[in-house]
C-alpha cells in the first residue's frame, strides 16, 4: 500500500515536473520545420489555432509558391531541412513521393475524409487538406469598355471577341497554370485538349510565371479576363475588386493541398501530432473559411463570393495522369507556344 | 632594351629575403585566397559539373515476364522488346531527373481488361519504377495484374554527358533565348551609352547650371533593384497606364519594356565611365583645334571622341553585361518575350530542373566571359593615353550650347525622377485604377507574399554585415596583393580570382551556390540557409569594383612607406593601422557604400539561396509583383530606395567627419 501511494506520488510529481517544464518553459517546446505554401495571410491564423491545443509545438514556417517550394524541396532531397510538408499541391507532393521522399502515417480520423482526399496506398504518404479550383476571374467595368460578354465555358474564351482580354499563367512556372492545362487534356481528350488550346492561344494576351497574378491583374483592370483559381478571385473581389468569379460549364481542374512527413525528420512524433491534428475537425472548419472544398465528409459550407456551383463542377481528377505525363504535356506546351517569341 | 635584358640574365638573380612580416602577409592573402576558392571556384565547378550531370531510361535494366493463362514466359529486358517494336526512339530516351516512361508502350497488345499478369524487375539498384505513384527501387521481381500494369511508368538512372546541352539547343524555345538577350543587351547599350554620353558631356564641358542637381538625380537609378522601373513602366504604359497612348498601341510588356528599363538601370553606370573618361582629357589638344580653325563639329570627332574612346567602349561593356545577366526586370515586364536569366528561373522553380537551369547558366557565361575579357584589355590600353603634362580640360560658357545641354539634362532627369516618382505614387494609391484615394494600405507587407516587414529588416542586416565583413576582406586582399613583395605566381592567381566574380551572373553563383553548399557531404553544409550564406554570396558577387577601388588607392601610395617602416623595425600591422588605413580612409567608405547599396537592392544572386528567416527586401519585391500585389511590390521598392538614400547621407556625414580627421594632410 505505502509503496504504491509512494509510486503514485512519485508519478504525479514526475507528470507535475515534467508539465512545469514544457508549460513553463516555451524554450521546451519542439520546433518544427514546415514548408508550405499557403496564402501568407491564412499562415498566421493556421499556427494560432493549432497552437491552442498544442502549445508545445513551435511551428517554423517556411512560406513560398509552390514552385518555388517544390524546387527548394527536390534541392535539399539528400538533406532534408523540413520536418512537415502542410498545404502543398498534391501534384507536387506526388514528384517527391516517387523520390522516396516521405514517411507513410496514417493520421488518427482519416476515415472522416472524403478518400479521394489522400493517398490510395494503405499507409498514405500524403493527406490532403482542401481543394483549390480553377475559376475564370471576369472584370466586369472593362468588360463593359471593350463590350465583352460574360463567357459561360471554356470554348467561349476561344471567341474572336476576346482577342488579347485574356491572360492565364504559364504551365512551366505555374501550378495553376498546369492544373489547368491537365484538366482540359482530361476533359476534352489529348487532341481535343491541344486544339482547344490552339485555339485560346490567339486570344491570350500573355502567360504570367505565377497562377494568382492572372486574377489579380484582372481585378485591377489590365487584362479583363484572367485564368486563374476561384480563392484568388474570391480575395480579390473582396477587396473591393469589380470581377465575377466564373465557374465554366465544362468542369474545372482542381488539386488538392495536402500534408506529409519528411523522412529523415527527427521530430516524429511532433510531426504525427501535426499531421493528425491538420485532418482534425477544428482544422477543416479553419481552411473553410477561405476554401469552398474540404476533405472532411459532411462539414463544407459555402464561402463568400465563391459560385454555389463550384463543387458539382469539380472533374474527376486523376492525380497519377498528371504526374506521370506532365513532363511530356511541358515539353508539348512549351513547343506550341512558348518558342512564339511575340504572343501576336 | 634588349642588351639590358640579356644583362641581367647573366648576373645572378638577387632576390630579397622573405621577412617574417611577407610570411605573415602571405599567410593573409592565402586565406582570403581560399576564401575565393570556397566562395567562387568550388561552387563553379559544383555546377558545371551538375550540367553534365543526365539522366536517361535505361532500357536494358528492366526487365518483364509476361503470363496470358500459359505460365510465364522467359524474361526479356526493355531493350530486346524495343528493338523489336521501335516504340521509344534513342533521342527520346534523354530525359530529365523527373523523367518517366510507361511500361505498357513496349506491350503493342496490352489491354488493362485482359487477364494477362506481367512481371517486372530492374537488374541493377541504378533507377528505380513506379506503381502509380508508389515507387520501387529494389531488384525483386514484382507481379501486376493488367489494370495495375498500366499504372507503371519507369524511371531514368543517372549518368554523365553532354546529353543535356544537346537537348538545350534542340529546344527552340530555350535557344531562341539567346538572340533574345543578345538583341536586348546590344539595343541597350547603344541607347544607354548614346544617353550617358551626352550626360556626361554636358556636365563636363558646359558652365551649365545646376550641374550638382544633375548629376544626383544620375545617380538614383543605382539606389534601387532593377525591377523597379519595370513596376513603373507597367503604370505608365501598362493597359491601365496613365499615358499609354505615347505607345500607340505597342505593348509594354516585351522588348520596350525591357529596353526602357534597361536603360534607366543602368543609366548611372555608364555615366560614372564615360564622365570619368571625358574629365581627363587635354585641353592643349582643344587649344591646337581651335589655332587650327577646326569647327566644333570636327573637334568633337577628331579629338573628343577618340579622346573617350577607351571609356565609351568600357561602358558599353558594362551595360551589356548587367543587362544581358539582369533577371529582375524582365521577369517583371518581359511578357512572353524569353530572356536567357528568366530561363534559369524558370527550369530552377517552374519546372525543377535543376540540370537544363546549369546549362543555361553555363550559355549565359558565355557572353558575359567575353564581354569582360574585352573590356579588361581595354581598360588596359587606357592607361597609355594619360601623359603627366595633360592639362584639364575647362569649359567656357556659351550661352546656347550651356541652353541646349540643360535642356537635355532635364528630359533625361525628368526621366529618372519620373520613374522613381511613378513608383511612390503608385504604392500610395489604395486600388489602381478604381480607387484613387491616398493610403498605406499598401504598405502592410505581413499579410502579403515575400516576407512582410521581417524582410525589410533583413535586408538592412545583410546590407551591414556585408558592408563589415566585405570591406574588411576586399581591403586586406587587396592590401597584401599591392604590398608583398615577390610570390608573383600566387599574386596574380590572386588578382584573376579577384576579377571573376565581374564575369559571373549573380543568378549563375546562386544557383552554383545551392549546388556546393547544400551538399551534405559538405563540410560547410551549416551555412545553407543562414543569413551567412547570403553574406557569403554578396561579397563574392560585388568582389570585383571593391578590390579595383581598394587597389587604386592603395596604388596612389608610395612602397617606400613600407621600406621605411621596416627600416624603421615597425611590424606591418602597425604601418597599416597608423598609416594605409586613415590614407585610404576615403576609399575604405566607399567600399563599404557600394557594398550596402548593392546588398540592399541585389536580387539575382540570392534569390536561390534566402530561407524563411532570411528572406530579403528585394525579393520580397520580386515575389509581391510575381503574385499580383503591384501597388505593395513597389512600396517596399521605395522602401529600399529610401534606405539607400540614408545611407548615402550618413555616408555623405561620416566620411566629412572622418576625412577632416584623417585627411587633414591633404590640404596642408
Amino acid at each position: 500500500m505505502i509503496r504504491r501511494v509512494f509510486k503514485k506520488s512519485a508519478l504525479i510529481t514526475c507528470i507535475a515536473a515534467i508539465s512545469m517544464f514544457a508549460f513553463a518553459n516555451p524554450a521546451f517546446a519542439v520546433d518544427l520545420t514546415v514548408y508550405t505554401a499557403v496564402e501568407a495571410e491564412d499562415l498566421k491564423r493556421y499556427a494560432e489555432t493549432f497552437n491552442k491545443e498544442h502549445p508545445d509545438i513551435n511551428i517554423k514556417w517556411v512560406r513560398d509558391s509552390t514552385g518555388i517550394v517544390t524546387a527548394k524541396l527536390l534541392a535539399e532531397k539528400n538533406n532534408p531541412q523540413a520536418d512537415v510538408i502542410w498545404g502543398i499541391a498534391a501534384t507536387s507532393l506526388l514528384i517527391m513521393k516517387a523520390e522516396g521522399m516521405f514517411v507513410p502515417y496514417k493520421p488518427k480520423g482519416i476515415e472522416m475524409l472524403d478518400p479521394k482526399f489522400y493517398d490510395s496506398d494503405a499507409t498514405p504518404s500524403w493527406v490532403g487538406m482542401d481543394a483549390w479550383v480553377a475559376a475564370v476571374c471576369f472584370n466586369t467595368v472593362e468588360a463593359a469598355k471593350y463590350n465583352l460578354p460574360s463567357p459561360k465555358t471554356w470554348w467561349d474564351l476561344t471567341k474572336p471577341v476576346y482577342k488579347g482580354h485574356v491572360i492565364m499563367p504559364n504551365p512551366n512556372s505555374s501550378g495553376t497554370g498546369f492544373l489547368d492545362v491537365s484538366s482540359w487534356l482530361q476533359m476534352f481528350g489529348e487532341t481535343g485538349g491541344w486544339a482547344y488550346m490552339d485555339a485560346l492561344h490567339e486570344n491570350i494576351a500573355r502567360y504570367t510565371h505565377s497562377g494568382s497574378k492572372p486574377c489579380k491583374l484582372s481585378a485591377s483592370g489590365e487584362i479583363p479576363i484572367g485564368v486563374s483559381f476561384a480563392f484568388r478571385g474570391a480575395r480579390s473581389k473582396d477587396a473591393g475588386a469589380p470581377i465575377d468569379i466564373i465557374i465554366p460549364r465544362e468542369g474545372i481542374g482542381w488539386d488538392l493541398e495536402a500534408s506529409a512527413i519528411i523522412a529523415g525528420t527527427d521530430k516524429l512524433e511532433a510531426a504525427k501530432t501535426l499531421m493528425d491534428w491538420s485532418i482534425s475537425k477544428t482544422a477543416m472548419e479553419m481552411y473553410n473559411t477561405a476554401y469552398a472544398v474540404v476533405a472532411y465528409k459532411g462539414i463544407a459550407k459555402p464561402v463568400r463570393h465563391f459560385p454555389p456551383e463550384t463543387l458539382s463542377r469539380l472533374i474527376d481528377n486523376d492525380f497519377d495522369f498528371a504526374a506521370n505525363n506532365r513532363k511530356r504535356i511541358l515539353a508539348e506546351w512549351q513547343k506550341r507556344y512558348d518558342s512564339k517569341s511575340d504572343p501576336k | 632594351m634588349t642588351a639590358e635584358i640579356t644583362a641581367t640574365a647573366s648576373v645572378p638573380d638577387i632576390r630579397p629575403k622573405t621577412s617574417k612580416d611577407d610570411r605573415t602577409m602571405i599567410g593573409f592573402m592565402l586565406v582570403i585566397g581560399l576564401y575565393l576558392i570556397v566562395a567562387l571556384a568550388l561552387p563553379l565547378y559544383a555546377m558545371l559539373s551538375k550540367s553534365f550531370s543526365t539522366y536517361s531510361f535505361e532500357l536494358g535494366n528492366f526487365e518483364f515476364a509476361v503470363d496470358k493463362g500459359e505460365g510465364w514466359s522467359e524474361p526479356v529486358t526493355a531493350l530486346a522488346l524495343n528493338q523489336d517494336l521501335q516504340v521509344v526512339k534513342p533521342e527520346e530516351l534523354a530525359t530529365s531527373s523527373d523523367g518517366r516512361l510507361a511500361a505498357t508502350v513496349f506491350f503493342s497488345d496490352f489491354s488493362f481488361r485482359s487477364p494477362t499478369k506481367y512481371r517486372l524487375r530492374q537488374i541493377r539498384l541504378e533507377s528505380s519504377f513506379l506503381v502509380g505513384s508508389k515507387r520501387i527501387a529494389d531488384t525483386e521481381w514484382h507481379e501486376f495484374e493488367s489494370n495495375q500494369f498500366r499504372r507503371i511508368v519507369l524511371r531514368p538512372s543517372s549518368a554523365t554527358g553532354l546529353e543535356n546541352f544537346r537537348t538545350y539547343f534542340s529546344t527552340p524555345a530555350l535557344f531562341r533565348s539567346i538572340e533574345n538577350s543578345l538583341f536586348i543587351a546590344f539595343l541597350s547599350t547603344m541607347i544607354t551609352v548614346s544617353l550617358a554620353f551626352g550626360f556626361a558631356y554636358a556636365l563636363n564641358r558646359s558652365k551649365m547650371r545646376f550641374k550638382g542637381v544633375f548629376r544626383l538625380i544620375a545617380m538614383a537609378p543605382i539606389l534601387v533593384p532593377s525591377l523597379l522601373p519595370g513596376i513603373a513602366l507597367v503604370y505608365l504604359f501598362g493597359n491601365q497606364g496613365m499615358i499609354k497612348g505615347l505607345l500607340f498601341g505597342e505593348s509594354i510588356y516585351g522588348p520596350i519594356g525591357i529596353v526602357i528599363g534597361s536603360v534607366f538601370f543602368t543609366f548611372p553606370h555608364a555615366l560614372i565611365i564615360i564622365t570619368t573618361a571625358l574629365a581627363i582629357s587635354d585641353s592643349r589638344l582643344y587649344e591646337a583645334a581651335i589655332s587650327l580653325r577646326a569647327s566644333r563639329w570636327r573637334t568633337f570627332w577628331t579629338v573628343t571622341i577618340p579622346g573617350a574612346r577607351y571609356g565609351l567602349i568600357s561602358a558599353a561593356f558594362v551595360v551589356f553585361n548587367l543587362v544581358i545577366t539582369d533577371f529582375g526586370l524582365p521577369k517583371v515586364i518581359g511578357g512572353q518575350y524569353n530572356m536567357l536569366a528568366v530561363d534559369i528561373y524558370k527550369q530552377v522553380i517552374g519546372q525543377q530542373n535543376f540540370e537544363m537551369g546549369a546549362v543555361v547558366s553555363v550559355v549565359l557565361l558565355i557572353p558575359a566571359l567575353f564581354a569582360f575579357s574585352i573590356d579588361r584589355y581595354v581598360q588596359k590600353r587606357q592607361v597609355a593615353v594619360l601623359s603627366s603634362r595633360s592639362v584639364p580640360f575647362e569649359a567656357k560658357p556659351h550661352k546656347r550650347f550651356d541652353l541646349i545641354c540643360l535642356s537635355y539634362c532635364l528630359l533625361v532627369g525628368i526621366f529618372i525622377v519620373g520613374i522613381i516618382g511613378v513608383c511612390q505614387y503608385a504604392a500610395l494609391i489604395k486600388f489602381w485604377p478604381y480607387q484613387l484615394s491616398l493610403s498605406l494600405v499598401n504598405y502592410n507587407f505581413d499579410v502579403m507574399d515575400g516576407g512582410g516587414w521581417a524582410s525589410y529588416t533583413n535586408s538592412i542586416q545583410l546590407g551591414i554585415y556585408t558592408a563589415i565583413a566585405g570591406t574588411i576582406i576586399v581591403f586586406s586582399g587587396a592590401y597584401v596583393v599591392e604590398k608583398t613583395n615577390g610570390f608573383f605566381a600566387t599574386r596574380s592567381a590572386f588578382q584573376f580570382l579577384a576579377m571573376m566574380p565581374m564575369a559571373i551572373p549573380g543568378l549563375v553563383l546562386g544557383l552554383a551556390y545551392i549546388f556546393f553548399f547544400n551538399d551534405p557531404a559538405n563540410p560547410l553544409n551549416g551555412l545553407y540557409a543562414t543569413m551567412g550564406i547570403l553574406v557569403v554570396c554578396t561579397v563574392t558577387h560585388f568582389y570585383t569594383v571593391s578590390h579595383l577601388t581598394a587597389v587604386t588607392a592603395l596604388k596612389q601610395m608610395d612602397r617606400e612607406f613600407e621600406a621605411v617602416a621596416s627600416s624603421l623595425k615597425q611590424p606591418f600591422y602597425r604601418l597599416v593601422s597608423r598609416v594605409t588605413v586613415p590614407v585610404c580612409m576615403p576609399a575604405i567608405l566607399d567600399i563599404s557604400i557600394y557594398l550596402f547599396v548593392n546588398a540592399m537592392t541585389t536580387v539575382s544572386a540570392v534569390i536561390f539561396l534566402y530561407a524563411p528567416d532570411t528572406a530579403l527586401a528585394a525579393i520580397a519585391v520580386l515575389n509581391m509583383d510575381d503574385a499580383g500585389d503591384v501597388a505593395p511590390a513597389a512600396a517596399m521598392g521605395m522602401m529600399i530606395f529610401y534606405t539607400n538614400v540614408t545611407a548615402r547621407l550618413i555616408h555623405l556625414f561620416v566620411s566629412r567627419k572622418l576625412l577632416q580627421k584623417t585627411q587633414a594632410w591633404r590640404l596642408r
